[in-house]
Formats: C-alpha cells, sequence, structure tokens
C-alpha cells in the first residue's frame, strides 16, 4: 500500500513531470522563470492549488457528475472548480496572512489557467484514482512542477550573464534549454 | 424512467447552473467574509514614493501613482524619486529594475521655490497651484514659501503671471543642516522610509 503510493509519487514527480514530459503548465514554466525567487513563490502557490483543487474536482465529479450521469461535462465543470479555488484561496490569503499573499499574491490567478491544473484533474478521472491517489497525484504533479521550475529559473539565471550567440539571446535560448532539459528527464522513463 | 434520462438536455444546464450558483455563492460569501480595506500593497508602494505631488508622472499626485503601480504601471515615471525609487520599488515589486523614463523628466538635484517677495503681485495663484500648501499669503499681498514644506515640485512656476518664482538648489552644509525629519510622518513632504 505504501509502496504504491511511494511509486505513484516518484512516478508523477520525475518519470511523468508534468512539465517536462507531458509537456502542461509550459507557460508559467517559460514565462516565470526568470528570477529564481519568482519561481520559489510560483512553485508555492502551484503546489497549494494543484493539491486542493485534484482533491475538491474529485470531490465534484464523484459526488454530483457521476451520480448525475453527466461525465461529460467535466472539463467544463473541472474549469468551474479550478477558478473558484484560486479565487477563495486569494481571499482567504489576502485576508489572513499580508505577508504570503505579497509571495503568492500575483501568481495566485496566473494558476487558473495553468493547463496542468486541469490536466491533473483530468488524468486523475480517465486513471480511476481513488480519493487519496488524487490528491497524492496532484501534490506530486506541484512538487514536479516546483522542482522543475526551480532548477530551470536558477539555470535561466545564469544563461541571462552567459555569452550566449545574438540570434539565441533571450527567448530562444530559454527554449533551447527546456528542450535539452526535457531530454534529461526522458532519462528517468525506466525508473517505475 | 427517471428525469435526467428523459431530460438528458435540461439535467446537465440544471446541473451545472446549480454548480455555478453554488460556486458564486461561496465567493460572494468569501468576498464579504474576507474583506480587507484598501489595498496594501500600493500604500507600500506609496511610502516609497517621495511625495513630492508634482504629477511629472501623469497622475494627480503620489497615491493614484502608487495604486497604478500597484495595477501594473511603469515604475520608472518618478523624477523626483530617481534612480533609488525605482530601485526600491523593483525590489519590492520583485521585478527587473529599470533607468528613469526620460518623457516624464530627469533627475534633478533637489530644489526649494522661492518667490522674489518685491515683484509679487499677491494673485495667490501659486497657492491654489501649491499640492503640498507650502506657500503661504492672501490676496493682494504678498506670498512667501515655506521651505521646509516645499517639495520642489515646479508647479507654482507656470501659473504665476509675473514669474517671480526661483527654483534654486536645496543647499546642504554646515549653514543649513538640519536634524532628520522624523520617521512618524506628519506632513507630506515627510519620506517614511527615511
Amino acid at each position: 500500500m505504501l509502496a504504491e503510493y511511494a511509486l505513484l509519487l516518484v512516478g508523477t514527480v520525475l518519470v511523468n513531470n508534468f512539465v517536462l514530459v507531458q509537456f502542461l503548465g509550459l507557460c508559467p514554466f517559460m514565462g516565470v522563470s526568470n528570477k529564481l525567487e519568482t519561481a520559489i513563490g510560483m512553485s508555492a502557490a502551484t503546489t497549494f492549488v494543484l493539491t486542493l483543487a485534484s482533491a475538491c474536482s474529485y470531490l465534484t465529479y464523484t459526488w454530483l457528475l457521476v451520480p448525475l450521469d453527466l461525465t461529460y461535462l467535466r472539463t467544463i465543470s473541472f474549469i468551474l472548480v479550478i477558478a473558484v479555488v484560486v479565487q477563495f484561496t486569494e481571499m482567504v490569503v489576502r485576508k489572513s496572512s499580508p505577508l504570503l499573499h505579497r509571495v503568492l499574491g500575483v501568481y495566485l490567478p496566473l494558476i487558473t489557467t495553468n493547463c496542468a491544473v486541469l490536466g491533473v484533474a483530468l488524468l486523475n478521472i480517465n486513471k480511476a484514482h481513488s480519493f487519496s491517489q488524487s490528491l497524492l497525484y496532484g501534490f506530486g504533479a506541484a512538487i514536479g512542477f516546483s522542482l522543475v521550475l526551480v532548477l530551470f529559473s536558477a539555470m535561466r539565471e545564469r544563461l541571462a550573464v552567459a555569452d550566449v550567440p545574438q540570434p539565441f539571446q533571450g527567448a530562444a535560448i530559454g527554449m533551447i534549454a527546456a528542450g535539452l532539459a526535457s531530454l534529461a528527464f526522458m532519462g528517468f522513463a525506466g525508473l517505475v | 424512467m427517471s428525469f435526467i434520462e428523459t431530460q438528458p438536455l435540461l439535467a446537465a444546464l440544471i446541473a451545472l447552473l446549480g454548480l455555478g450558483a453554488t460556486f458564486g455563492a461561496i465567493l460572494g460569501f468569501a468576498s464579504i467574509r474576507f474583506r480587507t480595506e484598501g489595498n496594501p500593497l500600493a500604500d507600500q508602494i506609496n511610502q516609497i514614493l517621495p511625495q513630492t505631488q508634482c504629477g511629472q508622472c501623469g497622475y494627480p499626485g503620489c497615491k493614484p501613482y502608487a495604486t497604478a503601480i500597484a495595477d501594473g504601471d511603469a515604475i520608472n515615471k518618478c523624477p523626483p524619486g530617481g534612480q533609488e525609487t525605482i530601485d526600491a520599488l523593483a525590489d519590492l515589486l520583485d521585478v527587473e529594475s529599470m533607468t528613469l523614463d526620460a518623457e516624464h523628466g530627469e533627475e534633478k538635484a533637489p530644489k526649494v521655490a522661492y518667490i522674489r517677495e518685491e515683484e509679487c503681485i499677491g494673485c495667490t495663484k501659486c497657492i491654489q497651484a501649491c499640492p503640498v500648501d507650502a506657500i503661504l499669503g492672501a490676496a493682494k499681498l504678498m506670498h512667501t514659501v515655506i521651505a521646509d514644506e516645499c517639495t520642489g515640485c515646479d508647479l507654482c512656476l507656470d501659473p504665476c503671471p509675473v514669474d517671480c518664482i526661483d527654483m534654486i538648489e536645496r543647499k546642504t552644509g554646515i549653514q543649513h543642516w538640519r536634524w532628520e525629519l522624523p520617521s512618524d510622518n506628519l506632513i507630506a513632504s515627510d519620506r517614511a522610509a527615511a
């Protein structure tokens, strides 16, 4: 039982990494990886929302859509759920912890449009995960996202001062580096 | 035959509407329950701005500009604050620092307005223009500037019909040295950051 959960976690973080293997959530991955600090803020916010959203969307699916035989509405319902979870979290954080809000604040609304969040919710259904598995899958996806984002932002901080040939400067070298990182993550394919 | 089987379209509509309404109610409740007064970020930005109220940024004063920055305006529109303010803002907002936007003016040494009193005709136009109420005087009586209150914003120069106002450099040195203002700011020219 425990080994199964551990395998699921390692599998989501490394082997089926959402960003570099499944290519979900690429826009925040490229957009907020310019500075290490912002990447950490974004990672924390995403971890929080992804875990919460995967739990909420599982509950919506199991307790509302399945009994009503409306499973074909899952995508649109999950979009609703994610938007509400993000908005609600933002309100609560702003009220209860202005400090945390300063760290996460600007990133929270961005997560609404992060396709990794919707991807996790839908994959949970496709893989017929249980509630605790869904929670772990969401958390693992978020950890994988954070790991890659932090690694990549540290790399881009170095790239910013590196002597890059002019045609490759800026976003171009970022894309190339992302491609190489993705190749490196394919090395994990046989792990689980 | 249940309602869901006979009317799948209606059932779907009702379910989604219900879901939307529930979520809307939750958010509506949360927005009242977790309401925060003011905009904490704009207040923090306002504290960094120099409070000259000069309007060179294109906004009527420092507070409106602070609100605009909090909503995503550029941070390099404040000539009186100069590079120091831009760096502090970049640090606070976690964005790249930039150089001053030349369109809004250039960084100058701190200045203070001086009214050549024998030429003043007492029109009160500069009093109305002063954003920090640093000019004293009454109609048909000569005006003068309270140097300690003046932020050197230049706004009194244009309205003056007889051009009797000079901007002179705020001198530093033994003759003009004064204590740092207390950090509890009581007047607008007083920077909270100092």
